[in-house]
């Protein structure tokens, strides 16, 4: 299945790009596996997605757990606790 | 109803007549600004950059709205963010809430910016003498979200 992947703030800093497409391996099926396949692709992203730090998540622009389901097609975001207001 | 991202300014005064005088029906309007500080944890700020997710944010306000008038008597609501770098004293937020009495106006609109504190996808980086760094989430914001789960 192929999504897209969209990082905001320190997280787009971080790994330097704010959106690429990704063709995911049959096993990945929800955040947190997607976030354990992210984590392998070096340094930089272990220190991101292994869970010392605090990401959030959304999927289709809604605000979801780690548990949940990705579809085909989705747009998931990662970025960190939000600060607006 | 209704919610507006933007890098401009906004003009408060016009805003709420425009709320006010929509509805002979409206007794209260209650509003909240935010606007940049000069100083965080110690240090002078310059500039306060705000990045957000376009159409995630739109999304997401308009859902702090619909809540705020699941659970209050709520006539009307607006709410105004600017995004883009700003400069201290300069305008931030702007929440306001119409209603028939003051009290679900004065409730919603705190509601609403507890909410949008705790989900609206904005980020805020700043820029000191030191550098630039981006701001830490809030403790104190997350509990103030929670006094509403419990209520």
């Amino acid at each position: 299945m192929n999504i897209k992947v969209l990082y905001f703030a320190r997280i787009k800093e971080s790994v330097n790009y704010s959106t690429e497409e990704i063709a995911l391996p049959v096993d990945i099926s929800n955040i947190n596996t997607l976030k354990v396949f992210l984590a392998k692709r070096g340094e930089i992203w272990a220190d991101l997605f292994s869970g010392k730090q605090v990401v959030r998540a959304a999927i289709n622009h809604e605000l979801v757990d780690d548990m949940m389901a990705i579809h085909d097609g989705d747009e998931v975001a990662f970025f960190p606790p939000v600060t607006g207001g | 109803m209704s919610v507006r991202v933007q890098t401009a300014d906004f003009d408060v005064a016009a805003a709420l007549a425009e709320m006010r005088l929509a509805s002979a029906d409206i007794g209260a309007v209650v509003s909240f600004i935010g606007q940049v500080r000069d100083i965080n944890d110690g240090d002078t700020v310059n500039t306060l950059t705000l990045e957000h997710y376009p159409q995630m944010t739109e999304r997401m306000l308009a859902s702090i709205e619909k809540e705020a008038q699941s659970r209050w008597n709520i006539v009307n609501s607006l709410i105004i963010h600017r995004v883009g770098t700003l400069k201290p004293l300069d305008q931030i937020v702007l929440v306001a809430v119409a209603s028939a009495h003051r009290g679900d106006a004065f409730k919603a609109c705190e509601f609403m910016m507890d909410y949008l504190k705790n989900q609206a996808p904005f980020w805020k980086k700043e820029s000191t003498p030191d550098g630039e760094r981006w701001i830490e989430a809030k403790t104190s914001d997350t509990e103030a979200q929670e006094r509403w789960q419990q209520s």
